[in-house]
């Protein structure tokens, strides 16, 4: 625990130092060289905790009312630990060059603090064991990612999306709050061990606990309905820093669930059914709108709402199954959703870092505006087709084995009920294949616009030369999935004492046997896949090349405006398998007469539950407290009215309640 | 010495009703002047000649009897009024407010749940009823400086309540209203000066136009 504590240490001294020093050189080499110091330690100590299942704990008093630090770092806190210190090293690493630019022109200082603030109250937060010590540290977090979000203000979008962010956050921090307040209302304590009593609440007030914890994390988290910051704070932040939030920051909202969950009452089955159609319907949802999208970046963002929803399926459908009392559907569908926490965490921090890597090259998110980046940037494109094979669930990388998982318990569950109760996990299981199917679209679409073809534009033709640290960032975290992809076994059961926690079972051998051959079928691909490019290559030698653009159609100058666009990519999906009201708006492109003037066609997708529920309900929300103005008459005296009216109703108030409840 | 502390409350809640019924600027500085004063003898006669009471003591007499009252004198010769035209409630209205606050404040004043050496005694209500009267003067005054006058009634109020505590929370109580003193004569000065340049008058109506 020492360790862990001098790592929590090191990150607020390096976020202190690095905001007091001037030259953005010397804030982003202390501001890296304590995330390195910081994030291996503590990575050390959770790996030993989920190894072991030997929880830590550290305890100080702290002069707030019902607050105390205590820290508990249990396998389900390590669990966590463990990808934030990963990917926050790899993000401060690829930080550094990526920021060098924007460094020279202001100072980095207060990056470098936010996000070593960042990284410090997410370690915090997963493992506070006393619920004001967790709300200040999702305070925190809360408020130093908003800085990082809003790191380029002088840009309206950004500042709007920011805003938007902060604004949701805080909706669902009020929940949060009144989630603890009501839990510590059970309880004579606000410390998580003080939080027995709960266990053995009725379900009534067990399930309002469950419902509040769901939203209120579940904001922070991207579930579908409450997703809405999402889409606007990736593409708005720097790009390491959406790889961060995206990877890590979101996850703890899911931590939130799960650390809720395990202190309350065994779940019944309609807790599990709820989380498990809202992570359907948000993934389904997610991957349609990803697939529409022309920022990559956006794109990205919207893939990480499938995912979440893939990852609150997997986990939903666990409770279910184990209110069923099937412990083997169970556990298959808990390490799904588990281990697609660490892989998504893994694949998007290279997806994120990569897009971050052609938009410094390009100066553009637009993917119509890239292509050809593929031979321009081979190390990069690589690297990123490599994400996009495990974003996509494609062997031999590791998104695979996560939804090979929650596949497997599906497809069980859909034999051993029975029932209605058997029908639903087949359809969710089809759901899932279509989610799967829509990912394959988008991220080839993705790497298909982006990288391939020629280019669109100048600055895709000419593209920066990317640092060398970016590239060791993305490559060690794509080496991570792979070797989670190739030895899944062994993954397995790193997460195995945490998985035991989240699921109140024992786990069995019999996990790593049902994705053993996996491991072994990626190697054995990999081998063929290796030996057939060679070979191809090796025949491609003795061939006559002539060389012609991409998508020239035969025409002897082809231009680059002749080429596949993202929206034309995609028209198959948005025009024929979405529902009417979730199609981009199309505006232009009429085109009469035979000899028609020039005309433009423009294409967007906006987000529908945002647009179409949440603005106009805000919307209306404002109109009507717009009735309260007449109590800013603007005049002195009536404020100092309002002042004395509100003491001496307090003063009254606390009299009546200390003669009532006080004695 | 116990026995010269009611009538010098009584003074005090007199004083209270003066200011609210007078229209004269310069004789309300006086009288609230008075009552600093008198407020400062107050730690003397109830907690007898220690050290602390006598420092509490010359503090409140220095700030409240002396600085404050000069400073306010001073600004008043600057902008030039006299006396308190037009105020938002009449100045009869808000003397009845006066005493039916004051009645109110020894009634509710039995009611709080007090230890019991400060129960008999004239502290509490006469505290409650200048706060009361301050923060009647400050509601239906529309010149700054009442306002202020209103600040330090208030203060003078709560100075008394802290006479109580004193023993138990030494310098902790006396620091803070007399820093929470100073900066509401600071400020009330800096917007006194600030609306008389920029409006041409002190009549905090004026500040409507600031309205959002």
């Amino acid at each position: 625990m020492n360790l862990l504590l001098s790592a929590l240490l090191i990150l607020f001294g390096g976020s202190l130092i690095a905001l007091s020093v001037r030259s953005s050189t010397l804030a982003t080499r202390v501001g890296i060289l304590s995330v390195l110091v910081a994030a291996p330690m503590a990575g050390y100590v959770a790996l030993k905790v989920l190894l072991s299942g030997q929880p830590l704990s550290f305890s100080a008093p702290w002069a707030v009312p019902g607050g105390e630090f205590s820290l508990l770092l249990d396998p389900l806190a390590a669990f966590f630990v463990l990808p934030i210190s990963i990917l926050s090293l790899f993000c401060a690493l690829y930080a550094g060059p990526y920021m060098a630019h924007a460094g020279q022109s202001r100072s980095l200082a207060p990056h470098w603090f936010y996000f070593n603030i960042m990284v410090t109250a997410m370690l915090l937060v997963v493992i506070a064991a006393n619920a004001l010590l967790f709300l200040a540290a999702w305070e925190i977090m809360t408020i130093s990612s908003f800085f990082l979000v809003a790191w380029d203000h002088h840009r309206e979008d950004v500042r709007k999306a920011a805003w938007l962010y902060l604004f949701a956050a805080h909706l669902g921090m009020m929940l949060l709050l009144l989630m603890f307040l009501l839990a510590g209302s059970y309880c004579d304590g606000f410390n998580f061990n003080n939080f027995g009593p709960l266990a053995q609440l009725p379900i009534g007030s067990a399930s309002l606990i469950y419902l509040l914890a769901l939203f209120g994390f579940g904001v922070k988290a991207g579930l579908f309905p409450v997703h809405i910051w999402l889409p606007d704070a990736h593409p708005a932040a720097p790009s390491h820093v959406s790889a961060l939030m995206s990877g890590v920051l979101i996850k703890t909202g899911i931590y939130g669930i799960l650390r809720i969950l395990s202190l309350l009452p065994p779940a019944p089955a309609w807790w599990g059914w709820l989380m498990a159609l809202l992570g359907a319907g948000g993934a389904l949802y997610g991957i349609s709108l990803a697939a529409q999208q022309r920022d990559i970046k956006r794109c990205l963002a919207y893939s990480t709402v499938e995912n979440i929803g893939i990852m609150l399926l997997g986990l939903g459908f666990g409770m279910v199954a184990a209110a069923h009392g099937h412990p083997k559907i169970a556990l298959l569908a808990f390490a799904g959703g588990l281990l697609h926490i660490w892989n998504h965490a893994l694949f998007k921090g290279v997806m994120f870092l990569g897009a971050g890597a052609l938009v410094h090259a390009t100066g553009t998110r637009d993917m119509n505006r890239m292509g050809g980046l593929l031979r321009r940037m081979p190390l990069v494109g690589l690297l990123w087709i490599g994400g996009s094979l495990a974003i996509s669930a494609l062997p031999p990388l590791n998104g695979l084995i996560s939804e090979w998982l929650i596949y497997l318990s599906l497809a069980q569950a859909g034999t051993a009920l029975d029932g209605f109760a058997a029908l639903v996990p087949l359809l969710l299981f089809g759901l899932l294949g279509m989610v799967g199917a829509l990912a394959l679209v988008t991220f080839s679409r993705l790497i298909g616009i982006c990288l391939l073809g020629e280019p669109r534009d100048p600055a895709a033709a000419n593209p920066h030369k990317v640092a060398p640290a970016m590239l060791v960032s993305m490559g060690s975290l794509l080496a991570g999935c792979l070797m989670i992809g190739i030895f899944p076994q062994g993954t397995l059961r790193l997460t195995s004492t945490a998985l035991s926690q989240v699921a109140r079972l024992p786990v069995g051998a019999e996990l790593g046997r049902a994705v053993t051959p996996l491991g072994l079928g990626a190697l054995l691909l990999m081998a063929v896949l290796i030996i057939l490019g060679g070979l191809f290559a090796w025949l491609r030698l003795f061939r006559l090349q002539t060389q012609t653009s991409t998508w020239g159609c035969g025409y002897p100058m082809p231009t680059a405006r002749m080429a596949y666009t993202g929206e034309s990519y995609a028209e198959f999906v948005s025009h024929h398998l979405m529902p009417k009201i979730m199609r981009p708006k199309v505006s232009g492109g009429k085109v009469s007469g035979f000899f028609p003037i020039s005309s433009k066609l423009a294409q967007s997708s906006t987000d529908l539950v945002l647009m179409r529920f949440l603005q106009p309900l805000f919307v209306a929300l404002a109109d009507r407290c717009q009735r309260l103005r007449w109590l800013q008459q603007g005049q002195l005296p009536v404020y100092l009215v309002y002042i004395f009216v509100a003491s001496a109703v307090l003063m009254v108030w606390s009299l009546w309640a200390g003669g009532h409840g006080g004695k | 010495m116990m026995e010269l502390i009611n009538p010098l409350l009584l003074a005090v809640i007199l004083i209270n009703f003066y200011t609210l019924g007078s229209a004269r600027l310069v004789a309300c500085i006086r009288v609230v002047a008075i009552q600093g004063a008198l407020l400062a003898l107050l730690p003397l006669l109830s907690h007898g000649m220690t050290f602390h009471a006598m420092l509490l003591a010359a503090e409140a007499f220095c700030f409240k009897g002396v600085v404050i009252p000069w400073l306010l004198l001073r600004a008043i010769r600057r902008v030039r009024i006299r006396r308190e035209m037009e105020p938002i409630v009449g100045f009869v209205p808000t003397l009845i407010l006066g005493v039916l606050t004051t009645v109110g404040a020894f009634l509710f004043a039995d009611l709080l749940p007090l230890a019991p050496e400060h129960h008999d005694g004239m502290f509490v209500p006469t505290a409650l009823a200048t706060m009361f009267s301050g923060f009647l003067l400050l509601i239906t005054r529309r010149k700054a400086i009442t306002q202020i006058l209103g600040y330090l009634m208030l203060e003078n109020g709560i100075f008394i309540f802290a006479v109580l505590l004193s023993a138990a929370m030494p310098v902790m109580v006396e620091a803070g209203i007399l820093l929470d003193l100073l900066v509401g004569v600071f400020v009330m000065g800096i917007v006194v000066n600030q609306i008389s340049r920029e409006f041409s008058t002190i009549n905090t109506e004026r500040l409507t136009a600031l309205k959002e």
